[in-house]
């Protein structure tokens, strides 16, 4: 199978999950496919960073628990009109992307991952101090954000669709920008750095500006998550979570657009299948991950034949 | 005064379990350029043997054999089985592996031990306190602790300084090609680092047993911390391990203490209650961060040291 019919695939099979989930009586699939979903789009804006730009970061929990806290704290004060909410916590994520982008950018390789590592234990903890906001016990938020009369997220079905909307929009997004001018400079900055700059390229820039939209990518994961289960806390961000969202990325196979979509959805659905036999799962997750690193360098994704190039 | 000297010492307790822990780290990431997420796991592992060991022993020194030799040899097992495998491979690799081991060894504990975690009893010869100075009370355990900690790290860094062994790890940490070049066989030299690296920090989770939960994931937190410590130390040097992880231990002992009282002072309550705690957890963390944006090599850079 080609990776273009798996991709396709892969989009029917989460358009028709509502339909399925109906038919077979069990509204619980909504919620399952629309949290892989929300991890999904995580995954995808983490590998904006990991693939584009060849950056690990090893905190990009703190974007998603910034998207969570807009939702959970402007509903706590009684503003549940998601036009406020969205764009407040887009641009708190993009704010804080480009603050710890600009001082994290600048470091390379390992200093990179334990700079955005020490940035997310940093926003953890402002979190988990929270307790007006429920810090690590959480907090319930009583209402979705509400679109006027326009959509109606206390449906389950509105919301799942409007997860797999934006989690498809992100994937053309990508898409575009690896095709345009920044993206393209962006791969060149990944390939070599210096060549880069000394084609008079300010790559410290340019990697900025991958930091920050993937920021704000991953704050739309948390504004999808905080709606999903009605209930934000500090614990969505955990360096444990960055890693998941990493693992996620990798598993999937980070060097292409789709991969990231292929890991979330492989993990969980792994995590959910397993979890019904058994509560340790986890000592047959471990060991699959350090097969896949041994013997799948390029991820699931990796495995299947690429219909363009005969091998990649 | 006392709460003074009483912290401190707790401080310099913390910094020499983080060294114990930070030595190992920081060598297999100098010289094999090699992240180690599992290294907590060690820590957790030999906590549970000793726990255990010294359950049905009663004896403390059998249990202390037992926790570092389980630790060696989970090391040299993971060594084996997959980290030698990785060393040409990116950090990516190395983070994702180690981040499955992490998950197997913490489930694998659950399944042996119990979800719920288990008690760690100080052996009954040091189980009181004792007055070092006029009023200044201690328990006798952490006070060994402390002394088993301080003499292992001054072992281990004159190993490191004076022998000849210790040269060739050096030389391996400044410079890995340089070192092979030479006609050091970088890959025994990193095996027998990493299985060294396994058992001190084994010593670190047999010490520090009694003090803590003995639960799975335990290891996870002293893990971070001592990715904290290398940073700030830089990467691959010893001398720089030993002194970042002094300086964290202390501060970030020390700022739990004073970081309330100072702020319970000058702020009202209600908001001193919700920063604080916030506050002293992040110390540590923002020292880092000022580290890597003002000295990213660290404070004692492995080429010089």
């Amino acid at each position: 199978m080609s990776r273009k019919i798996v991709a396709t695939l892969f989009i029917v099979g989460f358009a028709a999950v509502p339909v399925i989930a109906k038919l077979l009586g069990q509204p619980y699939y909504l919620t399952l496919f629309g949290r892989i979903l929300i991890y999904c789009i995580s995954a995808l804006s983490v590998n904006l960073l990991l693939g584009f730009v060849g950056l690990v970061s090893f905190g990009h929990a703190m974007f998603l628990g910034i998207g969570a806290y807009a939702v959970g704290i402007c509903a706590y004060y009684g503003i549940e009109s998601g036009f406020v909410q969205w764009p407040l916590g887009i641009a708190a994520a993009a704010l804080a992307g480009l603050i710890v982008g600009a001082i994290s950018v600048r470091l390379t390789g390992l200093y990179f991952i334990m700079i955005t590592l020490a940035f997310g234990q940093l926003f953890y903890f402002v979190a988990s101090g929270l307790t007006l906001y429920g810090g690590d016990d959480g907090m319930t938020i009583d209402a979705r954000s509400g679109f006027g009369g326009y959509v109606n997220l206390g449906n389950q079905t509105t919301l799942y669709y409007l997860i797999l909307a934006i989690m498809l929009l992100f994937l053309v997004l990508l898409h575009r920008l690896s095709r345009s001018r920044l993206g393209m400079v962006i791969a060149g900055i990944r390939a070599n750095e210096s060549r880069m700059q000394a084609l008079g390229f300010p790559t410290y820039r340019y990697k900025l500006i991958g930091f920050v939209i993937s920021a704000t990518m991953c704050s739309v994961s948390g504004l999808l998550l905080a709606n999903l289960t009605d209930f934000v806390t500090a614990q969505y961000m955990t360096w444990q979570r960055s890693g998941e969202i990493l693992v996620m990325a990798l598993v999937g196979g980070m060097s292409s657009l789709f991969g990231p979509v292929i890991g979330a959805t492989a993990l969980l659905l792994f995590e959910e299948v397993f979890s019904a036999y058994t509560d340790h799962w986890a000592v047959i997750l471990g060991p699959i991950l350090v097969l896949i690193v041994l013997y799948m360098p390029h991820g699931l994704w990796g495995l299947l034949p690429d219909s363009k190039k005969a091998s990649s | 005064m006392t709460q003074f000297a009483t912290q401190l010492l707790n401080g310099l307790q913390l910094g020499v379990a983080l060294f114990l822990m930070s030595a190992g780290l920081t060598l297999v990431l100098g010289i094999m350029n090699f992240v180690n997420l599992a290294h907590g796991s060690f820590f957790m592992i030999a906590a549970y043997v000793a726990a255990t060991t010294y359950k049905y022993t009663q004896s403390f020194v059998v249990s202390g054999l037992a926790a570092v030799a389980s630790a060696f040899a989970v090391g040299v097992a993971v060594d084996i089985i997959c980290v030698r495998k990785l060393y040409d491979r990116d950090h990516l690799a190395h983070v994702l592996a180690t981040f499955g081991l992490t998950l197997f060894f913490n489930e694998a504990v659950r399944i042996i031990w119990g979800p719920a975690g288990i008690f760690a009893a100080v052996p009954p010869f040091l189980a009181g306190q004792v007055e070092i100075a006029p009023g200044l009370i201690y328990p006798v355990y952490r006070l060994v602790v402390l002394g088993v900690g301080v003499v292992t790290g001054l072992g281990l860094y004159g190993v490191i300084v004076k022998t000849r062994a210790g040269m060739i790890v050096r030389a391996g940490g400044s410079d890995r090609m340089m070192a092979a070049a030479m006609g050091v066989n970088i890959r025994t030299l990193s095996a027998a680092v990493f299985g060294a690296g396994a058992a001190l920090a084994g010593l670190a989770g047999f010490m520090a047993a009694p003090m803590v939960a003995v639960q799975s994931g335990m290891g996870d937190p002293i893990l971070i911390l001592t990715l904290v410590v290398i940073v700030i130390g830089g990467i691959g040097s010893v001398r720089g391990a030993v002194l970042a992880s002094l300086v964290v231990g202390v501060v970030d002992t020390l700022g739990r203490v004073y970081i309330p009282m100072a702020i319970g002072s000058t702020l009202p309550r209600a908001v001193a209650d919700a920063l604080s705690p916030a506050l002293t957890s992040m110390l540590i963390y923002l020292i880092m961060t000022a580290i890597l944006v003002f000295k990213p090599r660290g404070l004692l850079p492995a080429s010089t040291g």
